[in-house]
């Protein structure tokens, strides 16, 4: 306590300018210390020689490219991973996380991109918030369910937040399962909190709330280590802004507010908007068509026409019919009314294989549930992973020609830029964004005249997203793209058109060659304003 | 609920960065080294273990595993299990005894009335399984038990042979057809017996299918991500049910091979075969460190468990020590294939 009296004397200029009533734990030494981290899987060097630190009631953010070493860097915060060299303090005493378990002992806690990982479903809300108590005895072998209650309520207490305590965890939305482990990292006097991606299944306001939390682990002087991609969410809530690009910490200073500098250190080159808008052919019969369409019964009537070369986005908040849309599209699910019109003929595809032998492509959302095999299946790897859907053109005799997948590999490698040893890779190995891209190249490895891609710009870097756009944008005139997307800014980068989906219907249509900047606000609008209204749905 | 309960894969592999390396070299080809290293022991010890007739008779004895085995591979392919292998064979044999014996069919039409009951059998466990939405191992271990009722019900519980007395009093008149006997019996240039000749084929065949087809890609994408499978576009639910019918069909000839080898309907436990191929299937993950079902590493599990076996029976270890042996074989290649020298990842 003596030195931090020191410091406070000496050292006011270091206090963070957002704090005006500053508390004498922001003069303590860094609540967690990573110094001259190393870590190598094989020849890849994932970490060199990186320094990080945060300190108490700091939101730390760890920006970086996919394969800069961001998740390396927090499994080694979080005990996860054992790094190859260098030492971990944590509150300036050296300490070894060998397990998740042991950095939890010492404070830290991660809270997991994937939100199935967050908790155990089956158990009930108060159950997990109480998991570590239950888990080392503390509570004593008869646990009430009265008992757990209430203890499960002072957890939840702990981040001023009202949890539906008896609900079951899988009943949970992803922001609410984020919630219940933040409660339970604060329960656990939690010093350090890491986020990975965390707001990447999120609507808006979800993501506000979870800001409002984050805000608060800040003042009780909790250090939080918040890795995004997602600039608004950095400029949000982050104190200060540390950016990896291979593996090394770039050695900078970064604004908070204006992020360009912090963007082009991470990619190592500018980002060059990608020019979007071409004129509208209507001489021509559309590609697509949708008349009056109805998505589920209470839904509203939608039309669309989509011409051959045309990128159009879907954009709207969770659950506003884009997946829905696209799956009706793709056959694997049915719309109730009107007409959907494929190059000028009805079109009802009985199911995946039916749409794809019509020249309808789609890849889903979330890559490794919609698209990847598991690393010890035949076929996992690129080449098996884009010759997949392909099969039956490609290998007319049944007998798999390793020649004829493993060229269209590395043509796709080659033309997209996917990071790899080669074809033979297995999609573990590769980053996010390479993986993404290996999605993309599946799907144009062969013609098709509509090709629909759900959320192809998931948890990637905005280098990748970059390439990826650049790919959709390069389809001849004999095809379009309908892409769905929560994300405004993605739709507006990609797309010619923009479709804003409210309540399961198109409420509105952008045209980025003609529009204003008055209907890319009304668009923009209509999205906010309808995850407000799917908000009210959720709490109602 | 599928992904967690994913018995057909190991978890991620490692192989990509490891490639190469001796510890890596080592756990792909652990398995044949032992196997070398104990037919060496056998043959010091014993020297007639290495004799033709010796090592025919080992691969003999584990023909009808390994075909039930390859069976059960396939259903572990597209993440299920057929638990019911063992009782379809002791069915088929009891089947194809009845209709020589009582309904006096001859080799051809019994052998095909057999592989048609393992059809429909492995169709109705596929149906069970995608149309019901049972889970597979409870499906597969309800017909289980159905056929091993139902394979005492014509017989009245009794072991059927040449002149076996009917429930009406009469006694049966037909008998086994040589030509049935001769498909379990005969060697071929009097050294190789034809079961390991046929079995050796189907798991040539099988192994072809699995591994260089884009039939055999779509069996393991189903079993993989069987979501994933379905956005590319593969019929899912018709290739679940194909790999019931093909264990089915599998388990029909592997009870055929028996009723011919023995010659009468014996009322049999098909549990030791369900076991045995079972055990066969999972040590099969080990070879050639695939960290997967697969068809060859299932029929070297099969030889490798007789070798072991039958090496342990010259060298007059008590039969009853058997079902240990067994044990620890898998055991030990169940620790190769997912626990040692793995590494902290």
């Amino acid at each position: 306590m003596g030195e931090s009296a020191k410091r406070l004397a000496t050292g006011v200029s270091a206090a963070s300018p957002a704090s005006i009533d500053v508390p004498a734990w922001t003069f303590t030494t860094p609540s967690l210390h990573l110094a001259a981290v190393s870590k190598s899987y094989g020849p890849t060097r994932a970490l060199n020689d990186v320094h990080l630190y945060v300190n108490r009631g700091e939101v730390v953010a760890l920006m970086g490219a996919n394969g800069a070493g961001k998740s390396t860097l927090a499994k080694i915060a979080a005990g996860v991973l054992r790094p190859d060299g260098g030492r971990v303090f944590i509150a300036d005493r050296e300490v070894a996380l060998n397990s998740p378990r042991a950095a939890r002992e010492e404070g830290v806690v991660m809270v997991h991109q994937s939100t199935d990982q967050l908790g155990i479903p089956g158990l009930s809300v108060a159950e997990n918030l109480l998991l570590d108590v239950l888990c080392d005895g503390r509570i004593g072998s008869f646990a009430g369910k009265r008992k757990l209650w209430h203890e499960a309520e002072k957890v939840a207490a702990g981040i001023d937040l009202e949890l539906p305590l008896e609900r079951d965890f899988c009943e949970l939305g992803p922001a609410q399962r984020q919630l219940v482990a933040i409660a339970r990292a604060v329960a656990a006097n939690a010093s350090i909190v890491i986020f990975d991606e965390p707001t990447a299944s999120l609507a808006a306001i979800e993501a506000e709330r979870l800001f409002g939390t984050i805000d608060r682990l800040r003042a009780r002087g909790v250090g939080v280590l918040y890795i995004s991609h997602r600039l608004a969410d950095i400029r949000r809530v982050a104190d200060r802004i540390v950016v990896l690009r291979n593996g090394q910490v770039v050695d900078k200073e970064f604004s908070t507010v204006d992020l360009t500098d912090a963007v082009t250190a991470m990619i190592g080159r500018d980002i060059g908007k990608v020019a979007a808008g071409r004129p509208r052919r209507k001489d021509d019969e559309p590609i697509l068509r949708l008349k009056q369409v109805r998505l589920t019964s209470s839904a509203e009537q939608s039309d669309l026409s989509v011409h051959g070369g045309e990128v159009v986005a879907i954009t709207g908040a969770l659950g506003s019919g884009k997946s829905r849309l696209l799956r009706a599209l793709f056959g694997l699910s049915r719309v109730v009314d009107g007409e959907v019109l494929f190059k000028g003929r009805p079109w009802q595809p009985k199911g995946p294989a039916d749409a794809i032998a019509g020249g309808v492509f789609m890849a889903g959302e979330d890559r490794w549930r919609s698209s990847f095999l598991p690393a010890a299946v035949p076929g996992s790897d690129i080449a098996g992973t884009i010759a997949l859907p392909h099969r039956r053109n490609w290998f007319p005799f049944g007998l798999v020609r390793a020649n004829r997948e493993h060229a269209a590999a590395r043509a796709a490698i080659a033309a997209l830029g996917i990071r790899c040893s080669s074809s033979l890779d297995t999609l573990d190995l590769l980053s996010g964004g390479n993986q993404q891209k290996v999605v993309l190249a599946r799907w144009q490895a062969a013609p098709c005249e509509l090709l629909l891609l759900d959320e192809p710009f998931q948890g990637i870097d905005v280098g990748a997203r970059n390439d990826l756009i650049a790919a959709i944008r390069a389809q001849g005139r004999n095809r379009a793209t309908l892409i769905a997307t929560s994300d405004v800014e993605e739709a507006l980068q990609v797309a010619d058109i923009v479709a804003v989906m409210r309540n399961r219907s198109i409420a509105g249509l952008f045209d980025s060659q003609t529009g204003h900047a008055a209907s890319l606000l009304a668009a923009i609008g209509a999205v906010e304003a309808s995850e407000a209204y799917d908000m009210e749905r959720i709490s109602a | 609920m599928r992904a967690e309960a994913n018995l057909a894969f190991g978890r991620g592999d490692a192989t990509g960065r490891a490639r190469g390396s001796v510890a890596h070299l080592l756990r792909r080809y652990a398995i044949f080294l032992l196997l070398a290293g104990l037919i060496l022991v056998f043959d010091a010890i014993e020297p007639a273990f290495l004799r033709v007739n010796n090592i025919f008779s080992v691969l003999q004895s584990v023909a009808v595993v390994a075909l039930l085995g390859v069976g059960v591979t396939v259903t572990l392919a597209v993440d299920g299990f057929d638990l019911s292998v063992g009782s379809i064979a002791a069915f088929v044999l009891m089947l194809s005894s009845y209709a020589m014996v009582v309904l006096e069919l001859k080799a051809l039409q019994t052998v095909a009335l057999a592989l048609t009951a393992g059809a429909a059998i492995g169709l109705i466990n596929g149906l069970l399984i995608v149309r019901l939405g049972i889970p597979d191992l409870l499906a597969t271990l309800g017909t289980m038990f159905l056929l091993a009722g139902l394979q005492l019900i014509p017989s009245a519980g009794r072991s059927i042979s040449a002149g076996l007395n009917l429930p009406d009093g009469s006694i049966a008149a037909g008998s086994f057809d040589p030509a049935f006997l001769a498909i379990g019996r005969h060697k071929l240039w009097d050294v190789i017996p034809l079961p390991v000749v046929i079995v050796g084929l189907i798991a040539a065949v099988c192994w072809f299918l699995m591994e260089h087809t884009r039939w055999g890609r779509v069996f393991y994408a189903v079993g993989g991500n069987e979501t994933a499978a379905h956005l590319a576009g593969a019929p899912v639910k018709a290739y679940r049910v194909a790999a019931y019918v093909i264990s089915g069909m599998l388990a029909s000839i592997g009870g055929v091979f028996v009723a011919a080898r023995v010659g009468r309907g014996d009322v049999f436990a098909g549990s030791s075969l369900l076991l045995d191929s079972v055990a066969a299937a999972l040590i099969g993950f080990a070879v050639l460190n695939q960290r997967r079902a697969n068809v060859f590493g299932t029929v070297t599990g099969a030889v490798f468990v007789g070798v072991v076996l039958n090496g342990l029976t010259m060298l007059n270890v008590p039969y009853y020590t058997q079902d240990f042996v067994k044990g620890v074989v898998l055991v030990g290649a169940l620790a190769l294939t997912f626990g040692i020298g793995r590494g902290r990842r």
